[in-house]
């Protein structure tokens, strides 16, 4: 079965999507996304779109339902490298995605995923928390 | 939805990867009409949504993807049909927000927003037919 790849790396889970995705690829990677955060205990997940040359609702949803999940199983989401274009076509068809933390490129994307990780972590010894 | 249409393509829509092909064909389209980045993505973006439409609430269907000339203007002029079970409320199928099924229901006014041109017929029982210009 198709499937789109999902590195690690560290605490963290790669994805770039490359290819045109029919809808049942893209639940599939909702899916297997979502099961990898919870098996490796994954602390951001970082997708790259930079490929992608259009995101329909549909797609726009799954990022936004990948985004959730992720949150409610302690993981930061940073979607990167959407075409200029795309954004314009989104926000007219009324997704503005909110909800969706976005960088522009992995490299951004991926200075704020260490921030926000960084600053939970330190936060939670500052309570006095110990793992 | 004037215009004379000097070529078309008839594409069938009968699952989730002839939407993909769907996209790709109209981005042809459009790449060889020479419409702007912007304009290319906001007819493929209008194409995917209603190409699902077709598929989700139409039962299936097809495109047809056309070469309009309107005197000194060229477009491209998406038609899609199915044989469904129809639109009952055509003016609250394209209010924002509203769904039939579990999506946004961001499909046909979002897309109406991206085109030029918009036009929907359907009727209980009888099918629905949208059709959509983007003017280069």
């Amino acid at each position: 079965m198709e499937r789109i790849p999902i590195l690690r790396m560290g605490n963290f889970l790669l994805v770039t999507i490359q290819v045109d995705m029919h809808d049942k690829l893209a639940l599939t990677l909702q899916d297997d996304l979502t099961s990898k955060i919870a098996d490796v205990g994954a602390k951001g997940v970082l997708i790259d779109i930079s490929s992608l040359e259009i995101v329909d609702s549909f797609i726009g949803r799954t990022l936004a339902n990948i985004a959730s999940m992720a949150r409610v199983l302690d993981a930061q989401t940073v979607v990167v490298g959407m075409q200029p274009a795309v954004a314009i076509t989104l926000v007219e068809l009324g997704m503005s995605l909110p909800g969706i933390r976005t960088a522009l490129n992995v490299e951004s994307g991926m200075q704020y995923l260490h921030e926000t990780v960084t600053s939970d972590r330190d936060s939670e010894e500052y309570d006095g928390d110990s793992d | 939805m004037t215009g004379t249409v000097t070529k078309t393509e008839t594409l069938p829509i009968k699952d989730s990867s002839d939407v993909v092909f769907v996209r790709q064909r109209v981005r042809v389209w459009a790449t060889e009409m020479k419409l702007s980045l912007v304009d290319q993505t906001k007819l493929v973006t209008a194409a995917s949504e209603l190409g699902r439409n077709t598929l989700e609430h139409g039962g299936g269907g097809q495109l047809e993807i056309s070469e309009v000339v309107n005197g000194l203007r060229k477009g491209i002029k998406l038609t899609f049909s199915d044989k469904g079970p129809g639109i009952p409320d055509i003016k609250l199928a394209l209010t924002d927000g509203y769904t039939s099924r579990q999506g946004m229901g961001l499909g046909l006014g979002g897309s109406k927003r991206l085109m030029n041109e918009f036009e929907i017929q359907s009727a209980p029982g009888e099918g629905t037919t949208v059709t959509v210009i983007r003017w280069k």
